[in-house]
């Protein structure tokens, strides 16, 4: 059996990631180059969160890890049990009682509290990309303040689909200075990216960049004057808990084409039901 | 009155070889001055050196600046200029290519310097981006579409909109109707005449197309081998030109 060092990576490869990380939460929203390493696991499973996971984590953590708001997806689970091997961290699926949360597509209903830390998967970190693909350009455009792209792309979606039409990954002006990619989740979340207790980080493995938000950082979606920002979510409660409040998910049901909406974040929706709360499909 | 831009001694060299050497000359607000001459005489490598794309190996490039008046605009710093250059200044480019976003629609592509400057409102930008289209005598009901579906000369057009929509005082243009058909050409120098004469633009336009610069500049440098050789009012230079370079530069277009 191989012996492997706690979670994983070296100890000089974490001070490395720990050095950009801490560099990214003085710099809120500025992406942090770092050598990504190879892991044992394909990029698309989200290598740069889970180095930034294995430079945080400490033996006494609690883990949680969610895609797509589960915990009991084959992405969740693996890196759930990875950390379980490789670092012996208690896992859990319940929000409160995690330290820290590594998150693809999803921030978690339940506020975060100080203390915590969440960890997102992230694809592409670069979001001038769409418009401008050389990246000695898109340096230039963050050191220099030089945003106006930004807004080209919104302007494109509205000329297009009448309406912003971005509705994942959606930009975010970080303390009025960087503009940040907040990684592939939906727009309902981007308001909590702001004002949060918690410490939110962000890896890229492919991509070789880490950046951060600490707590309180301000953060703001761009948008037109007259085509406001708008946090949506599909106009259902919950069919399991009830909850009017939560991101949904659209589940076909039956091969009749019939539909359930649904809380993409499990552990919110098990919780809310456990507590007695009835939506109209539940059992 | 103050030169809205001074050029003072610019010399740049590739290594040993010379792009352009120990060129001076100043432009009024609301001149035109063509640059002409053979190729590989220097002119992209001047006008490049004057909007700030290439560093010049010595000289000044000091433009009349709407905040803190004359600045060298070599020595300032970075932001500053490219600040300039999607404010005050702007450039057209020979291939239109170059100078658009060939992903973004035409109206996105005329928007993104007034979104570059801060404006945050849609239907304001939308509106001034199909006026804009129309002054450039492309079809309002156009805006929506790419620039791969217009032709050169709309494309060309396209360009010149998108540059001319924060309102410059200065417009640099390199071979502006280089690679289109004839009456494409006659086309654009009309319409560019008339936003010239109508905005009060100054311009500084390189060609080596003495029709161009008889339609469009008051006054015309001659470059050979990097060095200004004859510089005047344009109908003295193409009607009596002094130095024998020019002579036979006018003469053989006469010719053709
Ligand atoms: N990047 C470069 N590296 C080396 N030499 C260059 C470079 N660019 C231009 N030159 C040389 O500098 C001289 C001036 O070139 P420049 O492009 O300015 O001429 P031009 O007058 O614009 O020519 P054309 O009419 O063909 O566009 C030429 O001898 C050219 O070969
Ligand atoms: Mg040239
Ligand atoms: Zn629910």
């Amino acid at each position: 059996m191989t012996e492997y060092n706690f979670a994983y990576l070296d100890e000089q490869t974490k001070r490395m990631i720990r050095r950009a990380i801490l560099k990214g939460l003085a710099i809120p929203g500025y992406q942090v180059p770092f050598a990504s390493r190879e892991m044992p696991m394909p990029y698309g499973w989200g290598t740069g969160g889970v180095q930034v996971s294995a430079a945080v984590l400490t033996p006494k953590d609690m883990f949680k890890v969610i895609d797509q708001g589960a915990d009991d997806t084959t992405n969740a689970v693996s890196i759930r049990t990875f950390f379980q091997r490789t670092a012996g961290v208690a896992t859990t699926t319940a929000t409160s009682d995690a330290t820290v949360i590594q998150t693809r597509h999803r921030i978690p209903e339940e506020p975060l509290h100080e203390g915590q830390i969440l960890v997102y998967q992230v694809p592409i970190p670069e979001p001038l990309r769409f418009l401008e693909p050389r990246e000695s350009e898109t340096r230039k455009m963050h050191s220099l303040e030089e945003y106006g792209l930004m807004h080209v792309k919104l302007y494109e979606d509205i000329s297009r689909h009448g309406h912003i039409a971005t509705s994942y990954a959606y930009p975010v002006k970080v303390e009025g200075r960087y503009v940040m990619d907040p990684s592939p989740i939906p727009k309902f979340d981007n308001p909590k990216l702001g004002d949060m207790a918690a410490i939110q980080l962000f890896g890229a493995g492919r991509e070789q960049r880490i950046y951060a938000l600490p707590p309180y950082t301000q953060v703001v979606s761009l948008d037109f004057e007259d085509h406001p920002f708008e946090a949506s979510k599909a106009d259902h409660p919950c069919g399991m808990c009830g909850a009017t409040d939560s991101y949904l998910d659209e589940l076909i049901i039956d091969d009749a084409g019939g539909r359930m909406f649904v809380c993409s974040d499990t552990d919110y929706c098990e919780a809310r039901q456990t507590a007695g709360h009835k939506g109209k499909d539940a059992a | 009155m103050t030169p809205l831009l001074s050029v003072q001694g610019i010399t740049k060299r590739y290594g040993a070889h010379i792009g352009c050497a120990d060129v001076s000359f100043d432009l009024y607000p609301g001149e035109v001055m063509g640059i002409v001459g053979e190729s590989g005489s220097g002119k992209s490598t001047l006008l490049n050196c004057m909007a700030g794309h290439l560093t010049p190996d010595a000289g000044q490039v000091v433009f009349d600046t709407r905040t803190n008046g004359p600045r060298d605009t070599i020595t300032m710093s970075e932001p500053e200029r490219r600040m300039l250059g999607r404010t005050d200044w702007a450039f057209v480019h020979q291939h239109a290519r170059d100078g658009l976003r060939m992903g973004v629609s035409a109206g996105g592509n005329v928007g993104e310097r007034l979104m570059a400057v801060g404006e945050r409102n849609y239907g304001d930008i939308r509106d001034k981006a199909t006026d804009w289209l129309g002054r450039v005598e492309i079809d309002a009901s156009r805006v929506d579409d790419r620039p791969t579906t217009f032709s050169g000369g709309m494309q060309q057009r396209l360009q010149i909109a998108r540059n001319l929509v924060t309102g410059p005082r200065l417009v640099f243009m390199d071979e502006p109707t280089g690679g289109l058909d004839v009456s494409v050409q006659a086309r654009l120098l009309d319409l560019l005449r008339g936003l010239v004469r109508d905005m009060g633009l100054s311009a500084i336009i390189v060609t080596h197309d003495l029709a161009v610069v008889r339609l469009l500049a008051d006054r015309l440098m001659v470059m050979k081998s990097g060095r200004v050789v004859e510089a005047g009012l344009t109908d003295q230079v193409l009607d009596d030109p002094q130095h024998a370079y020019s002579q036979l530069l006018v003469s053989s277009v006469l010719q053709v």
